[in-house]
């Protein structure tokens, strides 16, 4: 082991990957399809998840080739509206929502609690043919022509004044928003009732803990957005009138009704990435995280305050001078536990003894950008500046860099963190690093300019602007290529790595969680006996004794 | 340079040239909103280098070369409380001073002058009082405040100008207020900012502020000739609202003149105060809207009126200081010859009829 590195790989000249194990055990696309382990949904996840990140980011792709220049020059209006829609729905729903909850947390929860599987794994089953049925949807509605709405469904331009496939789109979402229900639920249910033997709340990893609160506010929250798009549906079929001024119905209504789920969604996008962070900060520093409760309980801080805040997205909407005041105030108290869990990741990392494998890197890159998203969110959460900079650049920047440079960064740190668990092989450590920085780079070109052209008043939703947005409009697209490449690399790297990588053993990174003390990749059942927990959560003193022992039997 | 690639030549030239990186101040409220921006801003850089600083002098002081053998730290509650409490300071810091910026653009200043816009894909309409007409412009003069009143005829729309660091969205069957003094002689862009189909980005125009003299001459040389209330006068007699709404007293409508800012009880109990909203919902839902002591028997004009002949009557009733006016017209109308003669005579008598029937 050398100076600047934790991994400890068995020695590759008689290492192999276990016969047994997860992947192994019945062959057949049947088998697959049929499971009920959670390690192999979460694998059909991981695939379909990433097939539609790849649609999306090629659309983000025409986006910003749009953008290049003023005029539209590109595609048509129409298509450009289209593409941005279509970006915004499959990046949200059929990517950042269960990006993290449905691929690693369903991959690890249970093995972090000792489980042999979640509570209810048909139930498990289901969300992804679930997910899967609502993503085809919206693959057809794509094929057919698409939909101009954005992602925000906005009425009465979605019901009474696009002509494109909304009903399918709505159908689509909401479809995919049971396969989220029935995930939060599946979570909810497994980390009350299947926790072993001496896994108290508070010896719980922070992963856990955090996608314990994402399901609360996926299984509270989604409803809602369910039947705000029946509503749409409804009015766009038979014309109920809820929405509709002419009929006494109220548009502002449909906005309450959609930031009521809406708003709460980007903390389930972002809280799972926050555990994936606490427990990659914690391994590479050697360090059980500073002020576990703090950040424990900041999670759910979160999850509640994240229900009351929605009509922030409202300011200039004509909503009561007064409820603006009080949204703003909630909104500021929702601010603080996300700097609580900053500072307490920073400070994990003091009398730490910190390496920088490319989890790590992924990690710093999330806890800067992070900062960076959550600061501007400060600025459009305070109403006075709200008013300039909202519905402008400055907001699409703000929540790329909360949705991309957190949530993307903490999903391909956490990736990168249990592939060797996931697959049984390591990924080639030094061209992943240098995918983590080229990302990091190529995320600022992107979007640091669109802040200051939202500043300027560019509106988002633009197919053309004028002429004196332009060169920062092009340092964004060039950002956006090197971004591009910063995520395909990836890509590449972790599917030669399928075959070639080294043979990662139990646990490469001396970590301390439950999964890291069984066999890379896992039994189906996970564990040969049932473990007892015997130690608080990141307890590395424990885990040097367990190796010591180990050594001591077989010498 | 230019044999390299004209393309680059001709991006740098743009960028040496054409290269903003703040948005004009031209309003009285932009230095203020921007006073507030960059406090933000400081405070977020400050926090910004703090985060980056403990990063990269933790990374640097414990990395596993200098330091092979970490210490375990359970935390800290004196840490903990600390940066709660900072935070959550600044925050509500920023929150009070930005509920009094919030309260300042969306209070309108009560000597304002009053500019109606509707919105509608994708132009922006704008009406004043004096009957100048808009489309995509808005001439306004420096100096003075200035009061929007938005609403849009179809979807959601956003009404913004970011040299004024104002905007408010215009919605379908409501009225929005906005208002802003424009301190800078100038032409500054005008965007709709709220997503509204097709040619979404197409929906933009200027904002032209004059010196008082200029938008004086302006005023005089666009105008179609009748004021917006002339207009809404108009319209009032066309639609026969003075059938009923006349003073007369065996009228089946109340009287209308006074009525703006008046505060009136609804059938239903409800006390209100007149505004241009109550006013443009008891032409289009006038069952909801029934003053007290009157039978709901007006018929809605929904579907009828156009946003701007809404807007004209609105702004007609907001000027009636008397019936005279309305009797005037009505009693022109009396006096027409022969044919149409019978007709209001006919007319003046049903009321009567109706009155016996209704106890």
């Amino acid at each position: 082991m050398s100076a600047g590195t934790i991994v400890s790989l068995p020695d590759q000249s008689t290492a192999r990957i276990p016969k047994m194990n997860f992947i192994t055990r019945e062959n057949g696309l049947l088998s697959w399809l049929l499971t009920g382990d959670h390690k192999r949904i979460a694998t059909l996840y991981l695939i379909s998840i990433t097939f539609f990140f790849f649609i999306g980011g090629a659309l983000a792709g025409l986006i910003r080739l749009e953008l290049l220049t003023p005029q539209t020059s590109l595609m048509a209006a129409d298509t450009y509206n289209k593409v941005f829609t279509m970006h915004g729905i499959i990046m949200i729903f059929f990517f950042l929502v269960p990006s993290v909850p449905a691929t690693l947390g369903n991959f690890l929860m249970p093995m972090m609690i000792g489980a042999k599987d979640l509570a209810l794994p048909k139930v498990n089953l289901l969300s992804w043919y679930l997910y899967i049925i609502g993503g085809c949807m919206g693959i057809y509605v794509m094929a057919t022509g698409g939909v101009d709405t954005g992602w925000t469904f906005t009425t009465p331009l979605s019901t009474h004044y696009v002509n494109t496939h909304v009903i399918s789109t709505a159908l689509a979402a909401f479809v995919a928003g049971f396969s989220s229900v029935f995930t939060g639920l599946n979570f909810i249910v497994t980390i009350h009732k299947m926790r072993c033997p001496g896994m108290t709340w508070f010896r719980l990893p922070l992963f856990v803990w955090s996608n314990y609160a994402a399901s609360i506010l996926m299984v509270l929250g989604t409803p809602v957005l369910a039947i705000t798009l029946v509503l749409i549906i409804l009015e766009r079929t038979v014309g109920i009138g809820v929405f509709d001024p002419a009929k006494g119905g109220d548009p502002i209504l449909f906005q309450h009704l959609f930031w009521f789920y809406s708003h709460p969604a980007v903390y389930i996008m972002i809280l799972p990435g926050m555990g994936v962070i606490s427990e990659v900060v914690s391994t590479f520093s050697r360090k059980r995280v500073f002020g576990y409760t703090a950040v424990a309980f900041s999670s759910v801080a979160i999850a509640v305050f994240g229900f009351f805040v929605w009509a922030h997205h409202m300011f200039i909407m004509g909503i009561s001078n007064y409820a603006a005041l009080i949204f703003s105030l909630l909104t500021m108290l929702v601010a603080v536990p996300s700097a609580i869990k900053i500072f307490n990741w920073a400070f994990t990392l003091y009398k730490g003894s910190i390496t920088f494998e490319t989890p790590m890197l992924y990690a710093f890159g999330f806890m800067g950008l992070f900062t960076i998203g959550g600061l501007t969110g400060v600025f459009l959460g305070t109403t006075g500046t709200d008013i300039h900079l909202t519905e402008t650049y400055f907001i699409v920047a703000h929540f790329h860099f909360v949705m991309v440079g957190g949530m993307l960064m903490a999903f391909l740190s956490g990736m990168h963190f249990w592939w060797p668990k996931w697959t049984g092989r390591m990924y080639p450590e030094k061209i992943s690093q240098f995918a983590a920085v080229v990302t990091f780079i190529g995320f600022n070109f992107t979007f640091f300019p669109q802040f200051i052209l939202g500043m300027l008043g560019m509106p988002r939703r633009y197919a053309a602007y004028p002429p004196e947005f332009q060169a920062l409009n092009v340092f964004s697209t060039a950002g956006a290529s090197i971004l591009g490449v910063g995520y395909l690399l990836p890509i590449i790297y972790l599917t030669w790595s399928l075959k070639y990588g080294a043979v990662a053993g139990n646990n490469p990174w001396q970590a301390t969680g439950l999964e890291w003390q069984t066999q890379s990749p896992p039994l189906t059942e996970n564990f040969t006996e049932i473990p007892i927990m015997d130690h608080e959560a990141y307890d590395y003193e424990w885990l040097e004794k367990q190796q010591e022992k180990e050594v001591a039997s077989v010498g | 340079m230019d044999h390299i690639s004209p393309v680059l030549w001709q991006f740098l030239q743009k960028w040496l040239t054409h290269f903003a990186l703040f948005p004009p101040e031209a309003s009285t409220v932009a230095p203020e909103s921007d006073a507030l921006f960059f406090f933000m801003v400081l405070v977020s850089l400050i926090g910004l280098t703090i985060v980056v600083l403990l990063i990269v002098g933790f990374s640097i002081l414990y990395s596993k070369k200098r330091h092979p053998q970490a210490v375990q730290i359970e935390g800290s509650t004196l840490l903990e409380a600390t940066w709660t409490i900072i935070p959550l300071g600044l925050f509500l810091v920023m929150f009070v001073w930005g509920a009094l910026l919030y309260f300042r653009i969306y209070t309108p200043s009560a000597n304002a002058m009053n500019i109606y816009v509707v919105g509608k894909q994708w132009m922006w309409k704008a009406e004043h009082p004096g009957g100048q007409h808009e489309i995509n412009a808005l001439h306004v003069p420096m100096g003075r405040p200035v009061q929007i009143t938005l609403i849009s005829q179809d979807v959601f729309h956003s009404f913004s100008i970011p040299a004024f660091r104002v905007k408010r969205e215009a919605i379908p069957g409501r009225y929005t207020t906005v208002w802003f003094e424009a301190t800078a002689v100038g032409t500054y862009h005008l965007f709709c900012t709220q997503y509204c189909g097709t040619d979404h980005s197409e929906m933009i125009g200027d904002v032209i502020v004059m010196t008082p003299d200029d938008y004086k001459k302006w005023l005089e040389s666009s105008t179609s000739g009748n004021s917006l209330a002339q207009d809404g006068e108009r319209l009032f007699a066309s639609l026969s609202c003075n059938a009923c709404h006349n003073a007369r007293p065996d009228a089946r409508g109340p009287s209308l003149a006074n009525v703006y800012n008046a505060r009136l009880t609804l059938s239903s109990g409800q006390p209100i105060t007149v505004d241009d909203a109550y006013l443009r919902d008891a032409i289009l839902d006038p069952s909801q809207h029934t003053t007290q002591g009157y039978a709901p028997i007006m018929p809605t004009y929904r579907g009828q009126i156009s946003e701007e002949g809404v807007i004209a009557l609105v702004e007609y009733i907001k000027n009636l200081d008397s019936d005279y006016r309305v009797q005037q017209t009505l009693n022109t109308t009396d006096l027409l010859p022969d044919s149409e003669g019978g007709k209001p005579a006919a007319g003046a008598k049903a009321p009567a009829a109706e009155k016996e029937v209704k106890p």
